[in-house]
């Protein structure tokens, strides 16, 4: 005799929508055993082709280093330069495809089905957002950028309003003031929002209403249909994989030597490998204790402790610094953006090739490479959502705050330049010398009580690496683990700590960049993948009940 | 002495769970308690079903059999966790409290360096409810 209480179950997916009838059932392929005393459940083959693969990489990078360098630093320019118009025509692709189900009949589709509820609150959803896959560029490229495109790379043509004995030109400040900020928005804006809610919708459908396993291939199944199982799937999950760890341990190479960078300027701690190596230390074994408290205790915490952070040091700067000139900034920052969107987004005829290939196709690449993970991560915290909602809080919400973000950290930083442009610390370290790690803690040396704000800005930006790695980890051990969210705790482990070798051997034995390139690259391929899941998308929710 | 006795499952390991489920039957003959079985599992599809119905259907039927071959009455209860691997303990604490356990009988691993670490899930039930547990063995 049985007494099941049916409301204690998922709602059942209504409608003609159903379930997509395979023969597959998850962990069929997985392999599960025990390791000495730990236990492991892993997917056959795609757990051992990403692990090995992953090392062979690192092995090339460190035994062939000039023919490494060579080979990717050619490549992610050649690809940037060369596919610029496949990068930036299928971003807008995304966006258009995104703005069209906001207002399709499909917006009323829910995701888990009809009957679904929430499984977070709007503030940890959207902290989970934020903090899996752009808090960290938040924090590096705030300042940087609105002040870079301002004064040196002139999108559109508009002229530098810095001549070049350092003076500023009054005739040009304020169109390069408002392309500085429509130039970064556009980067951080609607495109790669597009990018992560593509992934992350294709992800959230075919597992919560299609009933498919959390893992890359499930998308394509619309496709390949049945042979998603087989070879096709192994190949574009192991790519995710591929994709994700380097992605994550390459960025967390780089964010030590950042995060070093920023300790030397602000406490005089010294710049060396030693202290790079501790750093990775410290944020891969804070990640493991996220990772081992799971998803609501340790995630989502950790992003929601973050995001508190972060929004008190928005609010900070916001105050201290030109508050009226900011909020006027934020207006004509959003207006100019979308004034020019549809400039900026064309990649034909555009005289601005330096910061067409050298940002933007670069960027494209990159949210694009880095979307399997971050999509993947968006899916798994999203069931019970409408199509519209979903798109709504994934593309237009997160776009405002980077616009808000964008206006108050380069709005101000562009102040300082623009009002002293000898004594200026931004302009040293943007426009005179290139040093972008110090970009943020220059612009807050130019506020009150910077050596507080400076720590601040450095636990921050060691806290994004953090919620970085830990998401990333879940993801990683998900697709190796063929789609299961519950595989044993000392895979996490065992991908979280990988993750922060591969980056301490990379760093020691050189190569982060390299193989950081070799990243960007594979954002060509999952353009193509994520074309094909727009598609999959629309046919996914041709047959859901709305 | 006892008045509800609550079986944790894992319906993916039912050979290992042998033992536990019949001493678990003994004891609710013995004390004439009932059982309840309980499952958790994510939202997410799984092994044992595409989505958490599938699950509970297959819990109950493992219930139904279980309850014909002891012959005695028994209940099942599935829970739902976001991150089962990590909530597990969690939400058979609360599950305790729920149908109000006062004995849970279930399979454990022979200890080893791993519960230096983290402890077995009965471990954790051992210190975090006020019900007797009993683990077993396989």
């Amino acid at each position: 005799m049985t007494d099941q209480d049916q409301t204690q179950g998922i709602p059942v997916p209504e409608g003609a929508a159903g379930l997509i009838d395979t023969e597959y059932s998850i962990g069929q392929d997985n392999v599960e055993g025990q390791l000495g005393p730990f236990g492991f459940d892993v997917h056959n083959p795609v757990f051992m082709i990403s692990g090995l693969s992953i090392v062979a990489f690192v092995f090339y990078a460190l035994a062939l280093p000039e023919q490494a360098n060579a080979v990717f630093g050619w490549l992610r320019p050649w690809l940037t330069s060369t596919f610029d118009w496949f990068f930036l025509g299928a971003a807008n692709v995304f966006v258009a495809f995104c703005l069209f189900l906001i207002v399709s009949p499909w917006g009323a589709v829910r995701l888990g089905g009809k009957e679904a509820t929430p499984d977070y609150t709007y503030i940890g959803w959207f902290a989970m957002l934020f903090a899996a896959g752009m808090g960290i560029g938040l924090m590096f490229f705030g300042v940087l950028e609105p002040v870079y495109h301002m004064a040196i790379s002139q999108p559109l043509g508009v002229p530098s309003p810095i001549a070049a004995d350092g003076s500023i030109i009054p005739e040009n400040v304020e169109a390069a003031k408002r392309m500085g900020l429509a130039a970064t928005i556009y980067h951080w804006g609607l495109h790669p929002w597009a990018i992560y809610a593509v992934v992350a919708l294709a992800l959230a459908l075919f597992t919560f209403n299609k009933g498919l396993p959390l893992t890359i291939r499930s998308a394509f199944y619309p496709i390949f249909g049945e042979r998603i199982w087989g070879w096709v799937g192994h190949v574009i999950d192991t790519l995710a994989v591929f994709a994700t760890l380097f992605g994550l341990a390459t960025s967390l190479g780089f964010g030590a030597q950042q995060a070093n960078a920023g300790l030397e300027h602000v406490f005089g701690l010294p710049n060396n490998v030693t202290v790079q190596v501790l750093l990775i230390t410290v944020i891969t074994g804070i990640a493991l204790v996220s990772v081992l408290r799971g998803l609501d205790g340790g995630v989502k915490v950790l992003s929601e402790i973050n995001m508190g952070i972060a929004a008190l040091l928005l609010v900070f700067v916001l105050l201290a610094g030109p508050t009226m000139i900011i909020f006027a900034d934020f207006f004509a920052g959003l207006g100019a953006y979308v004034g020019s969107i549809l400039p900026l987004s064309n990649p034909i005829g555009r005289a601005d090739t330096d910061y067409m290939h050298g940002w933007t196709a670069f960027y494209w690449a990159w949210w694009i490479s880095w979307s399997p993970f971050v999509g993947m991560f968006i899916a798994r915290v999203s069931r019970g959502r409408t199509v519209r909602e979903f798109i709504i809080c994934v593309l237009l919400i997160p776009s405002l705050v980077c616009v808000l973000w964008m206006a108050v950290f380069g709005g101000v930083a562009i102040d300082q330049v623009l009002t002293d442009p000898t004594g200026s610390a931004v302009k040293t370290y943007v426009i005179d010398s290139y040093v972008p790690e110090l970009s943020l803690f220059a612009m807050l040396e130019g506020l009150p009580l910077s050596s507080i704000t400076s720590v601040i800005g450095v636990v921050l930006v060691i806290v994004f690496f953090v919620t970085s790695s830990d998401s990333g980890s879940l993801v990683i051990d998900t697709i190796t683990a063929g789609g299961k969210v519950d595989a044993p705790l000392p895979q996490r482990v065992f991908w979280c700590t990988f993750e922060g070798a591969v980056a301490i051997v990379l760093l020691i034995g050189g190569g982060l960049g390299a193989l950081q390139a070799m990243v960007i690259s594979t954002g060509l391929p999952f353009t193509l993948v994520l074309l094909l899941m727009c598609w999959a998308i629309f046919k996914g929710l041709l047959s859901e009940a709305r | 002495m006892f008045s509800q006795i609550m079986v944790p499952v894992d319906l993916r390991h039912r050979d290992q769970m042998r033992k536990a489920l019949d001493v678990a039957a003994d004891l609710a003959r013995q004390y004439s308690a009932p059982i309840c079985y309980v499952g958790v599992t994510s939202p997410e599809p799984g092994e044992l079903g595409h989505r958490p119905e599938e699950f509970a259907t297959k819990l109950a039927e493992f219930g139904a059999a279980e309850g014909k071959r002891h012959g005695q009455d028994c209940t099942t209860q599935m829970v739902v966790a976001q991150d089962p691997t990590t909530e597990i303990d969690a939400k058979l604490s609360e599950t305790v409290s729920e149908i109000g356990a006062d004995l849970v009988v279930m399979a454990t691993h022979m200890p080893n360096v791993t519960d230096y670490f983290w402890s077995s899930h009965g471990g954790a039930l051992a210190r975090h409810t006020r019900a007797s547990v009993m683990l077993v063995r396989g």
